[in-house]
């Protein structure tokens, strides 16, 4: 039996980064919003406690604030050629849960994607012609860097992300990233200190004629009150970060920046501990009707709404859209469809040198703490001469120096045994690692659709990924991994290894939560799922927030564009949406 | 105003993602709830961890247990740089954990079919941690007796020990009843390295001696004092959850 509840302005599915950027937007516009989250409620003082929130084991490696594949995992294969099997754990990816999402446990590296990114397909076209692009599926969002500035500034003063900027209205600045696109002032705050690691790595890179700058980070350099009034603390460099939700109000996520304030409000409410299983639809499958989601004693319910916001992540998003029949699932053999195409990740891979005279401390470090050079990110290169598009930030950003799962070795070290301890004590404080961070452009065969043999334990299809780096990505990491040899061996230590990236994701090793596409944004509704207001082409009083609207991924993390796309959509909706509500922002 | 449940709320708050997937049929589930108009304050915090107290086996048979206490004294020997695996806890750590959620699993992705899979798809057997033990244990012990004179592991010289881990680890052991040799190696290995390197708290790590090995201060919180001396070592001893070592009470 379903329990049908009073009807609300809008509903959104997850409280996450997104979930909380819109509630706070939309309540502020005076809407009666209800959020439906499936995990817990968290917050700082109960749940990220300052006594135990330092346990490797529980949080880590056990990873207790991570939506567990019990609740609902993923099926994975490299090709159409193999049958996708469960992952039975997470392991390349790990998804958040509950109140905050995966926002809680990220690092908080926070970046802005740039006008040549959004307008990939063009510039690439125009600069290297259309023959260099044919084998991938590379398309324009449908927005402009200048377009997005003012959304990428309002997530960053949100969140008191501390960097230096490199562009400020056309005006290089010293010490910032020459590369970026003009931004209207500097970071809120500075940025972070520096530990020995990234401050080497900085030396070394400019000796090579890069240009090191330092991460811009949501680990905060120094006290901050945001523009909603709530106030955060100054990072301690605890190295419990990733993975690890912050006891000392220090890393920005929807508890530090957003819920303080929401969660006064009369016209907001959320709903723990409920799973969102579908949005419904009328009869027309042009307009949505509200939410059906069951709770933790299987109670199901209708929560009717006037708009419903997906906000569940990127890849909840995608499934959910494809189990509620909002638009076509993308099929790789006609091309047709959208929902799952355009199914993007990173393409990473790393160095490690080994010194015999040098003391880094390694646990002395944050999610976000260190430095960048992005002379190979982007197009910030020329490609002209090269075989491949795309590229890479190269970062030396060490996040911590838990023993369980931080403990470099040399090649050729055995895995346990006397030696193994030796090498171990050696290297644990004196080795410095770094990486490269690449792009991931979409290809007609790497997508999401459902799958066909496994379910979760309501008895719905399991979302199925299909995914492989393509060949353009393994020839651009391989690049950037010379690259980074160059730099490993400036570093003059004992000896040094350079981890190249190789076709086959393994979905077993912790790579990146960068999961983007599946629903892309775009300019038209045959290639994208969403309008450029991420309104569903199909179902009108439908948005779906998330990286799942990336239509590629470049060489950064994704969240600083994740946050942008959150406000662009606000502010369209609050200004243009609501005057003429259940109508296309766009025509198609 | 409100903060209300829609049902009773439990305690345990850190494992509903737990409790929620066991749903109709579970005693106590984590219920739902609502919340508006305030932030509720009301204390439904995650729970501290239990420390683990030493004393009998809740899992392993008395032979298991020196099993894999010879096993873990082997991968973690005991030298001039720390105390062995089997002195630091390391089977009491693994014990305590195949009998908690991890041993069986209770987090994962268990629906079947099961099919073999690819090495990029990661574990696919119906198997839990606790059933692998146990059935590894056991093929362990008959291979060595089939080839060893009748000998258990723990009855083995260390050198043998080695060498049979070292076959184990390359996988050029058959085992009897299809334990997959390289699999069980290296859930061993993981498990073992946990035990080790994990917060005490949890049994292994004894007195944080693969802490004060390392030089890793442990559950400190705050270095801005240390963050600009570069190269410079960190003069503070390690402490545990639950406290510095002088604090324990055992
Ligand atoms: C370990 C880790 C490190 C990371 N580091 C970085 C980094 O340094 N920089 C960066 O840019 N990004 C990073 N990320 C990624 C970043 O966390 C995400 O991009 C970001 O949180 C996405 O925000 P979101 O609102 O789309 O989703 P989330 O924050 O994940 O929120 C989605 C919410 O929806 C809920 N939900 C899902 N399905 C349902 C359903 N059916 N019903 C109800 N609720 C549902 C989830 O429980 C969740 O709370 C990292 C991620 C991880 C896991
Ligand atoms: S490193 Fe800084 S931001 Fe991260 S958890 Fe520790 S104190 Fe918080």
């Amino acid at each position: 039996m379903t329990t049908i509840l009073p009807r609300k302005d809008v509903v959104i599915v997850g409280l996450g980064w997104t979930g909380a950027i819109l509630a706070h937007e939309l309540t502020e516009g005076g809407l009666d919003v209800v959020a439906i989250e499936r995990g817990p409620w968290r917050d700082t003082a109960t749940d990220f406690n300052i006594g135990y929130a330092q346990d490797e084991l529980r949080y880590g490696i056990r990873r207790d604030l991570f939506l567990q594949p019990a609740v609902e995992a993923m099926t994975m294969r490299n090709s159409t050629s193999q049958t996708a099997l469960p992952m039975r754990d997470y392991g390349s990816f790990l998804p958040g849960n509950g109140v905050g999402g995966a926002g809680v446990h990220w690092n908080g590296h926070t970046w802005r994607f740039w006008d040549s990114d959004f307008q990939i397909a063009d510039h690439l076209r125009d600069r290297y012609g259309a023959g260099r692009i044919q084998d991938l599926q590379l398309q324009n969002w449908g927005v402009t860097g200048a377009e997005m500035e003012k959304s990428f500034d309002r997530f960053e003063y949100l969140a008191g992300i501390s960097g230096k900027a490199g562009n400020i209205s056309g005006q290089i600045q010293e010490g910032g990233n020459p590369f970026e696109d003009p931004r209207a002032r500097d970071y809120p705050l500075p940025p972070m200190q520096m530990t020995y690691a990234p401050t080497l790595f900085a030396e070394v890179t400019r000796s090579l004629n890069l240009h090191p700058f330092p991460t811009p980070s949501a680990n905060l350099s120094k006290d901050y009150i945001n523009p909603l009034g709530i106030a955060m603390g100054q990072c301690t460099m605890c190295g419990f970060c990733e993975r690890f939700g912050c006891a000392n109000y220090s890393k920005s996520s929807a508890q530090t920046t957003i819920l303080p304030v929401l969660m006064k409000k009369k016209n907001f409410e959320v709903r723990t501990d409920s799973e969102v299983l579908h949005v419904d639809l009328d009869a027309s499958k042009k307009h949505a009707r509200g939410v059906t989601y069951v709770n933790t004693s299987g109670e199901e319910f209708f929560q009717p709404a006037d708009m419903v916001l997906l906000c569940a992540y990127g890849l909840h998003n995608v499934r959910l859209m494809m189990l509620s029949g909002i638009g076509q699932i993308y099929d790789p053999n006609t091309g047709e469809g959208t929902i799952g195409r355009n199914y993007c990740y990173q393409t990473n891979a790393g160095a490690q040198v080994f010194f015999d005279d040098k003391n880094f401390n390694p646990f002395i470090a944050a999610g976000a703490l260190g430095q960048t050079v992005d002379d190979y990110n982007g197009d910030a290169f020329d490609h002209g001469p090269l075989d491949f598009v795309g590229g890479a930030g190269i970062n030396c950003i060490p996040s911590n120096g838990r023993p369980i799962q931080t403990r470099p070795t040399p090649p050729g070290t055995p895995r346990w045994g006397s030696d193994w301890k030796k090498a171990t004590v050696k290297s644990y404080k004196s080795t410095l690692g770094f990486s490269s961070q690449g792009s991931s452009y979409p290809t007609r065969g790497n997508y999401l659709d459902l799958d066909p043999t496994y379910t979760d334990r309501f008895g719905r299809p399991l979302l199925r990924f299909t995914f492989d780096f393509p060949d353009n990505d393994i020839r651009m990491s391989n690049w950037v991994s010379d690259r980074m040899e160059d730099i490993a061996k400036a570093f003059g230590g004992r000896q040094y290894t350079n981890t190249r990236r190789k076709k086959g994701w393994d979905s077993v090793p912790y790579q990146s939560t960068h999961n983007t596409g599946g629903a892309i944004m775009g300019t038209d509704p045959k290639t994208s799922a969403v309008n450029k207001y991420l309104q569903s082409w199909d179902v009108a009083n439908v948005f779906v927030i998330g990286a799942s609207a990336f239509a590629h991924n470049a060489g950064k993390n994704p969240t600083g564009t994740v946050g942008a796309l959150a406000f662009h959509a606000a502010d369209v909706i609050r200004q243009q949406y609501l005057r003429n509500p259940g109508q296309p922002l766009v025509s198609a | 105003m409100e903060t209300h449940c829609l049902k009773r709320p439990t305690r345990r708050q850190f494992l509903s993602s737990v409790a929620f997937t066991i749903l109709a049929g579970s005693a106590a589930p984590v219920m739902a709830r609502s919340i508006s108009g305030s932030l509720p304050w009301e204390a439904r915090s995650a729970d501290p961890p239990v420390q683990v107290k030493p004393g009998g086996w809740l899992f392993f048979t008395p032979e298991e247990a020196q099993t894999m206490e010879a096993v873990a004294d082997r991968l973690v020997p005991a030298d001039d740089l720390s105390l062995g695996g089997k002195d630091a806890g390391c089977v009491l750590y693994l014990d305590r954990q195949l009998v908690g959620s991890y041993g069986t699993s209770s987090r994962l992705y268990t629906k079947g079919p099961f099919m073999p899979g690819l090495a990029t798809q990661g574990y696919q057997a119906p198997d839990t941690p606790a059933q692998r033990y146990r059935s590894g244990i056991a093929a362990l012990n008959a291979f060595t007796r089939e080839t060893k004179g009748g000998k258990r592991f723990a009855e083995l010289a260390p050198t043998d020990q080695d060498a049979v881990l070292k076959d184990l680890e390359a996988g050029k052991i058959t085992l009897p009843n299809k334990v997959d040799a390289k699999s069980f190696f290296n859930l061993m290995l993981a498990n073992v390295m946990e035990g080790f390197f994990a917060d005490p708290i949890y049994g292994g790590n004894k007195d944080m001696a693969s802490w004060k090995m390392l030089g890793f201060p442990g559950a400190r919180y705050d270095y801005r004092d240390h963050v600009s001396k570069h190269n410079q070592p960190y003069p503070l001893p390690p402490v545990s959850i639950a406290g510095s070592m002088e604090w324990m009470t055992r």
